[in-house]
């Protein structure tokens, strides 16, 4: 284990975080895991990791870490305005980090959620299978909780791949984070709606409102209705599109309960989500309807994405 | 329909591009409730499934859409589904002290026309069974509770019980594992730990167990 970067400034809310822990959903916890499991991806395959390793959360603002070591670093997701010892740094790209170096962040320009990866991967607890903070049980991911100034995290070991700077991901090959349209599926309770709420469901503009967090965002638009008798609790997922008693609908994201009842009138696609995550409480959402062969097709066209980070060297 | 008491439908939908919700049917029946269980371990077996957790009465599969499309899942399902279930073993039996003197008591008490020892004697009559552990780490749905003590949720909803805090609502029954929101209404008190972070898996109670509730003083 070699200490590589201190926390000087936390940022807002700056988590430990990975593919989340799927195993754990029997017991009633969350899966959670990083909200744009994209950026997480794209993060760690710059920097030679496999997407597995564990990277950091930054929401609404970026820390201020110290190198205490060098390390080969990757900044993605959110564009908080990255700066290494006061030079505009970019994102998306793998870049190397002396001992003693500054990475710090401006304003927020685009985004919600930025990622960053070190080479190696960052250490931290394992609960129930995964490195992701749960909050709720305050286990795993930096001892349960989200980072603190004076913290020094460290890596979990050699990265699997020789670590290069300097690889990129092209925009291209990125998520379309500023089309606010997320892409969904009939859920299995669409039936419930009114011809009438269905078009205004996959129609009218939405808005996500102040409750918006890792567990799930409640939208502010037209309210929806749904008929039929209460629904016995089923087991959800993320991207599930939840209409409860008042009709103003929830998203649910990565930190979602586990089961609920409330019916689900659709459920954004997995390409989709990356998009969902840099979403900010204020910004406007549309949900698009499509099929299963046309969501196939878009976690395909992001999968290559990711892929040619794993083949190329540097392109 | 007549029909659908016998033979129950099973309806299958896409829950996204990589899941799918089988429900089995729309009451809540123990013999529905140890189908889905039996369902959701023999499609957690599939290398193709990446999880299959059971509801009250249905499934949800989440696969790998790299190694199977929601056809080839749902046909897994119906042809597992057709199989008359294994025998389900009897789940654990956990006992579990209650102090009958939640906030919600008096105020339950008065709308069922019950005194508060009746309530008491009520819900821990029956052993109950865990249909499903989920919603929040640990918590159980449990039930059937008797219909002596069937209440609607309370209007507005708590925003926060204390964890450990028995309750009731509908015809099921719980005990909330965490201090967290909650509109179901609170009968009582339990020191038992439900939530246990440091076991694997982390909680004590799981779906098809049993649960049988005695009174105990403070």
């Amino acid at each position: 284990m070699i200490p590589v970067l201190r926390v000087q400034e936390p940022g807002l809310f700056t988590t430990v975080q990975d593919l989340g822990r799927p195993n754990a959903i029997s017991a009633g916890v969350p899966s959670g895991g990083a909200m744009d499991r994209f950026a997480h991806s794209a993060a760690n395959l710059l920097v030679g990791n496999d997407p597995s390793h564990a990277t950091l959360e930054c929401t609404f603002s970026g820390p201020h870490l110290v190198a205490e070591h060098s390390c080969l670093i990757a900044i993605t997701g959110a564009d908080f305005d990255p700066h290494v010892n006061g030079a505009p740094a970019p994102a998306w790209t793998g870049i190397f980090l002396g001992a003693g170096d500054r990475l710090t962040f401006g304003a927020r320009r685009s985004g919600a959620r930025a990622y960053v990866a070190v080479a190696g991967g960052v250490e931290a607890d394992r609960w129930l299978g995964s490195l992701s903070t749960n909050l709720m049980a305050a286990r795993g991911g930096f001892h349960g909780r989200p980072l603190k100034s004076g913290d020094v995290l460290t890596v979990a070991g050699e990265p699997r791949k020789p670590a290069v700077s300097g690889r990129r991901m092209g925009e291209q090959l990125r998520p379309d984070y500023d089309d606010r349209t997320l892409h969904a599926i009939a859920g299995p309770h669409l039936e419930r709606l009114s011809p009438e709420g269905r078009g205004l469901l996959f129609e009218a503009p939405y808005r996500v409102s102040r409750d918006a967090d890792r567990m799930g965002y409640r939208l502010e638009g037209p309210q929806l209705v749904t008929s039929g008798e209460e629904l016995l609790s089923f087991g959800l997922v993320s991207g599930a599109v939840q209409v409860p008693h008042n009709g103003q609908p929830i998203l649910l994201m990565a930190d979602h309960q586990t089961a609920g009842g409330y019916p689900v009138v659709a459920t954004v696609v997995s390409a989709a989500l990356p998009i969902a995550a840099q979403l900010l409480p204020g910004d406007e959402l549309r949900l698009v309807e499509i099929d299963v062969e046309r969501a196939t097709e878009m976690r395909k066209a992001l999968e290559r994405g990711l892929d040619s980070l794993r083949l190329g060297s540097g392109r | 329909m007549r029909a659908d008491r016998t033979r129950p439908r099973l309806r299958i939908q896409p829950l996204g591009d990589a899941a799918l919700l089988a429900e089995l049917g729309t009451r809540l029946d123990t013999a529905l409730n140890t189908r889905a269980i039996a369902l959701a371990a023999a499609l957690k077996k599939r290398r193709d499934v990446r999880q299959a957790i059971a509801g009250y009465a249905s499934v949800t599969v989440q696969f790998d859409p790299d190694q199977a499309t929601h056809e080839s899942v749902a046909a897994a399902i119906e042809r597992l589904a057709a199989k008359r279930p294994p025998m389900a073993e009897p789940g654990r039996l956990h006992r579990i002290p209650v102090t009958y003197d939640g906030p919600d008591i008096e105020s339950v008490a008065t709308r069922l026309d019950l005194s508060p020892e009746q309530i008491a004697e009520i819900h821990t009559r029956p052993i109950y069974r865990v249909f499903l552990v989920g919603f929040v780490p640990g918590w159980a749905y449990l039930g059937p509770l008797a219909e002596e003590l069937e209440l609607p949720r309370r209007h507005v909803p708590r925003t926060q019980v204390p964890a450990g805090s028995v309750a009731i609502a509908g015809r099921q029954t719980g005990i909330y594992p965490l201090p967290t929101p909650g509109g179901w209404h609170l009968i009582g008190r339990t020191k038992v730990r439900l939530f246990l972070p440091d076991s694997d898996p982390p909680c004590l109670f799981r779906a098809g167990d049993r649960v049988k509730f005695f009174a105990t003083e403070g």
